[in-house]
């Protein structure tokens, strides 16, 4: 056999030195603090497992998680088939396809801060042009700093105007990679619109919808800045996703412990679902 | 300039690609490695062309050990099946670029880019870029480049295979001849047996990842060494049977029997497998010492100057090619004669017998 | 089934074609009956793809008009024309087994479920492929992919035509033959109309019983395989059937008579009165022999490709190909051609020029 060379070790050392000064540092003192009590001053007490087991049982925990579950869920079924659809009307050749696909991209360009005080500019009751126009033309009450139901609707749209673009291009990269004759073989076997998306267009589209959903799930899941700039939680707490809720305890309270093993479990969710999600879409593969 | 390997295997997770192989190509000759899809030619170029990295064995160049030597450091070629030109040069710039990489002053390039343009035939076509040239002219650039460039060894890589059938026909007539004085290893890679006998030079037989025989190609096509050989080295396919031998007669089945001559005669008494090329099995009785099989037309099919039918004798599938066009129904029963001269005998084992 | 006629058709892929040399498909008349296997055939760029894209509704000609059984189908979409296309690579449905695969031309037509599974089990025996009918089809092998896209093209027994763009292009060198010869078997069972659109002659020959020979979007000669190769009607259809093709040489015509240098060749018959342009003698290598006497000529090269060599001659600086059966000459070495009269014709501005019949001094 010949030996096995070393070198390699040398050219992978910068990665792994920028990961761990990255990732693996940071999320050990995580860690750390998920286990200790600290009032400060650098004094530390262990605590165990203890922030995990009452986190686990409060109710407030429960109530973010689900308000977490059921924002990411919304986007998704909003996003995800609107993002086909769109990407299915959209011209596959000439003059138009590069203003689509500006046009597309523009909103994912923008900051997540300045998205979210755009839209709560936008939605302003008196000054908002849509706000003015809702209250005032359509003489709906829309105040979304006021009612829950308005703050859900106006972050739902917000995340949609936003992000739904991502979803559109990752499958219209997947449409524009079939070639010609499926569509013409399709057309002579006599197959209806529906049926050319079922069988040629979605299989096609498939490995990169599995993407465009594993990238929309864990951004969605993990968003912060643009509700926080919009609702800032609120009313009340109706707006108060996971993440939110983890800043609040962490900043707002300082405590560090619970906030860190908040963290974790949140990351272990995450990961969760998203091995879930890409091992349901991809199993089928194999056979 | 001769390329060397020995004991050369690769082997990616736990299959072997490549078995043991010893092979040495001299200068200046035109070598095929002849071999269905999947038969390990282009892994074996890939291996000698520093691509891949060989499991064990050694690679030699020019009596210099390179098996541990980068791609670039070879000073090889390798045009590949589809055409890979870099899109947005020109022709010009595409032939010069392995020269400017080399540092060669401007003057030198020039002359060497005309000189490999002229060769083949790409004069007027310097100054487009290689979208807007046919196929055939794609492919030129390409090797006008392998050219240029004065390697010591050039891989070609099944490079006709995505040609127009007659510009292939054209193409293969000019390889040899550009070669021809460079003293270059030159190694082509094709899967048509008839495609190794027009270029000529020494075939390389490959079948499973092995080197089955190799040899002037005229030669290796009449004195087959095994029955693995002869089969790689026929199209249409090789008719093989198994026959006994009794005294000095071969014996196929009841009515197919033949007297066997020469050294075949004095073969031990026993079983072997016969093998006859399409072509000495045809329609007309045009000697004497034929053997006479009644056969059940199934397919024939007409290429030109000949025809070939594809007919069942027994249970077993035997083609006949033939000048001409010859008056077959499918699924009547047709008269062929055999040339016993013509025959391979083959032990068990697969070996040559006689 | 359908009778197929194509009358005028002319097509340009610019709105306003200048000249001739804007038309990707030249002047075409053609009528085909029903039940027959035709193969067009050409290099690339000769227009065979524009005129099959035509046939099947992909694309509306600028000129001229397509019936199927004196329907006038020209303005019709490919869904409404009633015709199957195989395309140069395999176009399967990923995610169904074998079986919906041949099954889906059907469904999508409500053809009644039993009738279905009848057709399909029918045609799958055809193609070899009845053990693979559960299977995913993502998962078969190239040429069981294309074997699966014929089939789908063969499913239906009410389709007009059945089109073969290039089948065969991704199928291995050596499964070629076996897929060559299930399509010409099927053919003889299905008995449907089939074009089959190539590049390769031994496909062409082998799978019509007529062949349309195509260069720069013209029709230069349509005939049996066997009339391809026997009396090209077209110096190109004489280099484009055969290999090597046919020998084209340049010669002068004076007296009624075609010479090389100054010796008079003997050709076929007589040479019509018109032949006054641009004149060539076409014969095939396997037409030209070695012998004692004839023209003079020094031998380049010898390729000895197994079943015969293949002689290249140098007659001046005109070059002329020989088969030769047994020996061969050496490299260098000064031979004599011999030309077999009955083969051997003179062609004037690429077309044709001689009589067929007893050959003439």
């Amino acid at each position: 056999m010949k030996t096995v060379n070393q070198r390699a070790w040398f050219f992978v050392a910068p990665v792994l030195l920028l990961v761990a000064f990255n990732a693996l540092i940071p999320m050990m003192t995580v860690v750390n603090y998920s286990v200790q009590e600290t009032f400060g001053d650098n004094l530390f007490f262990w605590q165990g497992v203890d922030w995990f087991e009452k986190l686990l049982n409060s109710d407030r925990f429960h109530a973010a998680l689900g308000r977490q579950f059921l924002f990411t869920g919304i986007i998704l079924a909003i996003e995800v088939p609107l993002g086909v659809i769109i990407a299915l009307a959209m011209p596959r050749k000439g003059f138009w396809v590069p203003v689509c696909l500006v046009t597309m991209a523009l909103p994912m360009l923008i900051p997540w801060n300045v998205v979210g005080a755009m839209w709560n500019i936008f939605t302003l009751p008196d000054i908002g042009l849509l706000g003015y126009f809702m209250n005032h033309t359509l003489g709906l009450n829309y105040n979304m700093t006021q009612d829950p139901l308005a703050a859900w609707i106006t972050i739902i749209v917000m995340d949609v105007w936003h992000w739904t673009s991502l979803v559109v291009l990752l499958s219209y990269a997947g449409l524009v990679s079939i070639p010609d004759a499926y569509y013409q073989a399709a057309k002579i076997d006599g197959a209806s619109s529906w049926s050319v998306f079922r069988y040629i267009q979605l299989p096609k589209m498939k490995q990169v919808l599995t993407i465009a959903i594993l990238l929309r799930f864990m951004d969605s899941f993990n968003i912060y800045t643009e509700p926080f700039v919009l609702t800032g939680g609120g009313p009340g707490n109706s707006t108060t996703l996971l993440s939110i809720d983890l800043v609040k305890i962490a900043l707002g309270q300082f405590d560090l412990g619970p906030a860190a093993a908040m963290s974790l479990i949140y990351f272990a969710i995450t990961l969760l679902a998203s091995w879930l999600f890409y091992t349901l879409m991809t199993r089928n593969d194999a056979r | 300039m001769a390329l060397e390997l020995t004991n050369v295997t690769k082997r990616v997770g736990v299959d072997t690609h490549i078995k043991e192989t010893t092979l040495r190509l001299e200068p200046g000759h035109f070598n095929v490695l002849l071999g269905e899809t999947g038969a390990g030619k282009t892994s074996l170029i890939k291996l000698m062309a520093g691509l891949d990295r060989v499991a064990s064995g050694k690679i030699i160049m020019d009596g210099r050990d390179v098996t541990d030597l980068s791609t670039q450091k070879r000073n090889i070629s390798l045009v590949h099946q589809f055409f890979v030109n870099y899109p947005h040069m020109t022709v010009f710039d595409n032939i010069a670029s392995p020269l400017r990489i080399a540092g060669m002053a401007k003057s030198e390039i020039q002359g060497r880019v005309e000189e490999a343009a002229d060769i083949l035939q790409l004069r007027p076509m310097l100054n487009r870029r290689p979208n807007e040239l046919s196929g055939g002219q794609q492919q030129r650039t390409a090797l006008a480049r392998a050219i240029a460039k004065e390697s010591n060894a050039v891989f070609l890589d099944e490079p006709l295979a995505n040609l127009d059938y007659k510009l292939r026909e054209e193409l293969r007539e000019q390889l040899p001849d550009l070669f021809a004085g460079r003293g270059a290893v030159v190694v082509y890679a094709t899967s048509e047996p008839e495609e190794a006998l027009l270029l000529g030079g020494y075939t390389c037989l490959m079948d499973d990842g092995r080197v089955t025989q190799f040899g002037r190609t005229a030669e290796i096509y009449r004195n087959p060494q095994d029955l693995v050989s002869a089969e790689v080295f026929s199209d249409p396919p090789i008719n093989t049977a198994p026959i006994h031998k009794q005294g000095n007669e071969a014996r196929l089945n009841a009515n197919v029997k033949w007297t066997l001559k020469d050294t075949a005669a004095s073969l031990a008494d026993g079983d072997y497998t016969v093998a006859v090329r399409p072509n000495h099995v045809t329609p007309v009785k045009s000697s004497r010492d034929l053997v006479p099989m009644m056969g059940i037309v199934q397919v024939t099919e007409l290429s030109g100057s000949e025809s070939s039918a594809h007919f069942l004798l027994g249970d077993q599938s035997w083609v006949s090619l033939a000048p001409g066009v010859h008056p077959y129904r499918v699924g009547d029963d047709h008269q062929f004669y055999m040339d016993p001269s013509k025959c391979f005998y083959f032990a068990p084992d697969g070996k040559f017998a006689a | 089934m359908a009778k197929i006629t194509l009358s005028r058709l002319r097509h340009s892929y610019f709105p306003n074609p200048a000249g001739p040399q804007d038309y990707a498909l030249k002047e075409i008349d053609l009528d085909w009956d029903d039940g027959g296997a035709y193969a067009l055939l050409g290099p690339s760029g000769c227009g065979k793809s524009t005129l099959l894209n035509i046939i099947s509704g992909l694309i509306v000609p600028s000129e001229g008009s397509i019936l199927f059984d004196d329907r006038d189908v020209t303005g019709l979409p490919p869904a409404e024309r009633n015709i199957a296309q195989v395309f140069q690579f395999p176009v399967i449905y990923d995610t169904m087994t074998v079986f919906d695969n041949l099954a889906f031309p059907l469904r999508n037509r409500r053809v009644p479920a039993e009738k279905v599974a009848a057709r399909v089990k029918e045609i799958a025996e055809m193609l070899e492929v009845t053990d693979m009918l559960q299977t995913r089809a993502a998962n078969l092998s190239p040429d069981n992919k294309q074997k699966i896209s014929m089939g789908r093209g063969l499913v239906r027994d009410d389709v007009n035509v059945v089109m073969f763009d290039e089948p065969l292009t991704v199928i291995d060198p050596h499964l070629k033959w076996k897929l060559r010869s299930k399509l010409k078997e099927l053919h003889q069972r299905v008995r449907a109309t089939m074009i089959y659109v190539t590049h390769d002659q031994t496909e062409a020959l082998t799978f019509a019983d007529q062949v349309v020979v195509m260069q720069e979007g013209d029709v230069v000669q349509i005939g049996t395989p066997v009339e391809l190769f026997d009396r090209p009607a077209h110096t190109f259809v004489g280099h484009f059937i055969g290999s090597p093709g046919m020998n084209v040489l340049p010669c002068a015509v004076r007296d009624g008579g075609a010479f090389l240098g100054d010796t008079r060749v003997t050709l076929e018959g007589a040479v019509s009165a018109d032949a006054q342009g641009d004149t060539q003698i076409g014969i095939r290598p396997e037409f030209v022999s070695l012998a004692t006497t004839g023209l003079e000529a020094k031998v380049r090269k010898v390729a000895d490709v197994g079943r015969h060599n293949v002689v290249e001659a140098m007659l001046g600086d005109i070059r002329v190909n020989a088969i030769v059966e047994g020996a061969a000459p050496a490299q260098g070495e000064t031979v004599h051609l011999n030309f077999e009269p009955a083969q051997t014709r003179l062609y004037n501005d690429g077309w044709i020029a001689t009589e067929p019949g007893e050959a003439a001094q």
